[in-house]
């Protein structure tokens, strides 16, 4: 069998530019690998690869007409909650069941035009509400590393198949850590961009006002090559920012000398898992050797993130998923009347966990209890905010870790939502600060799990991050590591 | 604000336009009564003259041009719609 399916995608790109293999073989090769591991990992909601092959032998006829787009004849899959012309967008739920999209989202738009072959769509937790797959209306995704554990989520699907190389890249969407978190349970790079930095249009909103697109990939280089392509103003998303892309991985390399890299005194916290604690100490003490300068944050408020965001998360959302109605797209239950028919298609068409937070958002907006809960958690907000730019007035970016634990057991947590909800500890802070971070693979537990190292950067300095998780990685060999699928039994 | 608020999680659902079984209520109420136990820590904090965050990113006046551009093609929008007619999307009667 193939190995193309395990190159990262500047290796990939390199490759074909060479011409040392055809696009038609490197799609064929992670067809294959899709093929003998998507069984048992779930990560695919659905694959095109009909359309894939065709994208790709495209992609070959383009190069040698001449064109070299850098990611020309590149596999890429996509969130299922991102719009791609003539495929399916479920979100991951039923009420969206047998939906076709009728457009790209910019996100789709702008890899194609880079040169792009769009494999699939990727399993994800219902609307992107949940942190380990399991909220998928249609099946469980498996971690790779070990299969009776989850991938983490919501972007599940997109970070276990790049760790099971059934992919070289994917997008995913990160509304409280939703690429991050699985980035960091499946050993991959998980890259949460800057509000605005990419346009969400085509992206189903969950919370407009957190929501962001973004790379996982194998290697810090791999998500600074596909940030650069996905990146920019775009007249469809009016917070999209009117900033210039630069080109992010001819910036990286170098040591890490003359930055300044705050820890937050506050994150070192009870609950927190003694390996990943010592997984990410251990990444702080690399970033030293590199150069660095280490020095304390405090960022008091990020203790009040988890209760801020499960207020203005859920608000947003049961104002965003009221389209869900049954009337222009997906389910309909018939009703007596127009609300009765909302009220049936809705009942029938969401999970438990969109039902829970749908109800919770409703009650936090509704008349009596406005002030009190969203408005108050507003104000917090802008609290968490200002511990931020206080921050970076010392350091040029933070380091945490990316979650408490490692991955858990499928059916865990499940049970318990306001667990689950604080598993996004550490990553929650960033979404509502709207500014940007990265989880780069910091070793690994006892039980050969992955840990992430959670870097993260002020509003528009992607480059900061991405040098300093690239120095990381170059200094370790976490990211070279391999799952074996096979020899594990299927549960 | 001290005692936890009692959530009529009937009302709310039908202001959410969502109809939930007795099963589904029963399993929520605790559920949710425990979450907004929990974000009511965010009353220890003194938020006076605090201004709210709604965007973190503040961008304002955000204009485009008034001209006529391309949309999606309808046919393809109408493919999705539960019941179509003549290229418009039909519901129940709404008035008698």
């Amino acid at each position: 069998m193939s190995t193309l399916n395990q190159l990262t995608v500047a290796e990939a790109a390199a490759k074909l530019a060479k011409r040392e293999c055809s696009s038609a073989e490197l799609v064929a090769a992670v067809l294959a690998s899709i093929e003998k591991h998507d069984k048992q990992v779930g990560a695919y909601l659905t694959v095109d690869a009909e359309s894939a092959l065709e994208q790709a032998r495209a992609a070959d006829a383009a190069r040698s007409r001449g064109e070299h787009q850098p990611l020309l004849g590149v596999p890429v899959g996509v969130k299922d909650l991102l719009n791609v012309t003539g495929q399916p967008c479920t979100c991951g739920s039923k009420i969206l069941k047998g939906y076709v999209a009728p457009y790209d989202a910019t996100a789709v738009a702008k890899l194609r035009a880079a040169g792009a072959v769009i494999l699939g769509r990727l399993n994800m937790d219902e609307f992107a509400m949940g942190g380990s797959t399991e909220n998928s209306a249609y099946q469980p995704t498996r971690n790779p590393w070990d299969l009776s554990r989850v991938p983490g989520g919501s972007s599940g699907g997109s970070a276990a198949a790049v760790a099971a190389d059934e992919a070289l890249a994917t997008l995913g969407s990160d509304t409280g850590g939703s690429i991050r978190q699985p980035a960091g349970f499946c050993g991959c790079v998980g890259l949460k961009p800057t509000y605005g930095r990419v346009s969400r249009y085509g992206l189903t909103a969950f919370a407009s006002s957190l929501d962001q697109i973004g790379p996982l990939t194998k290697t810090v280089r791999d998500s600074a090559l596909l940030l650069s392509a996905i990146s920019g103003r775009d007249p469809h998303d009016s917070t999209s920012l009117d900033a210039p892309v630069p080109d992010y991985a001819a910036q990286l390399g170098g040591d890490l000398k003359g930055l300044r890299l705050g820890l937050p005194k506050e994150y070192f916290i009870d609950g927190l898992d003694a390996e990943v604690e010592q997984s990410v100490r251990a990444a702080v003490d690399q970033c030293r050797a590199l150069g660095a300068e280490i020095v304390e944050i405090s960022l008091p408020h990020s203790k009040y993130a988890v209760a801020v965001y499960y207020i203005i998360a859920t608000a947003e959302a049961s104002a965003n998923l009221a389209r869900f109605d049954g009337v222009r797209y997906g389910l309909r239950v018939d009703g007596e009347d127009p609300i009765d028919q909302y009220g049936k298609t809705r009942a029938a068409g969401f999970g438990q966990e969109v039902k829970r937070r749908i109800i919770l958002g409703t009650y936090v907006l509704s008349s009596g209890y406005h002030d009190a809960y969203y408005l108050r958690a507003q104000k917090v907000r802008t609290l968490i905010r200002r511990d931020f730019e206080t921050a970076f007035q010392k350091c040029d970016a933070i380091l945490t870790p990316v979650a408490p634990t490692a991955a858990y057991k499928l059916g865990e947590q499940i049970n318990d939502p306001l667990k689950m909800y604080l598993g996004d500890i550490f990553t929650i802070p960033v979404n509502l600060a709207g500014i940007c971070g990265v989880s780069v693979p910091c070793g690994f537990t006892s039980e050969k799990l992955p840990v992430g190292l959670h870097i993260v950067g002020p509003a528009l300095r992607e480059d900061v991050i991405l040098k300093v998780g690239h120095a990381y990685e170059q200094a370790t060999p976490w990211h070279l590591r391999k799952p074996e699928i096979s020899s594990q039994k299927a549960e | 604000m001290n005692s936890p608020d009692k959530i009529d999680v009937r009302y709310v659902a039908h202001l959410a336009r969502m109809h939930l079984g007795d099963d589904e209520v029963a399993r929520l109420q605790p559920q949710l009564e425990q979450i907004v136990g929990y974000v009511r820590q965010l009353d220890e904090l003194n938020v006076d003259g605090i201004e709210p965050t709604a965007h973190a990113i503040p961008v304002q006046n955000v204009f485009r041009a008034d001209e006529v551009r391309p949309c999606l093609d309808h046919e393809a929008v109408m493919k999705n719609a539960p019941q179509a007619r003549e290229g418009q999307f039909i519901v129940p009667k709404i008035i008698e």
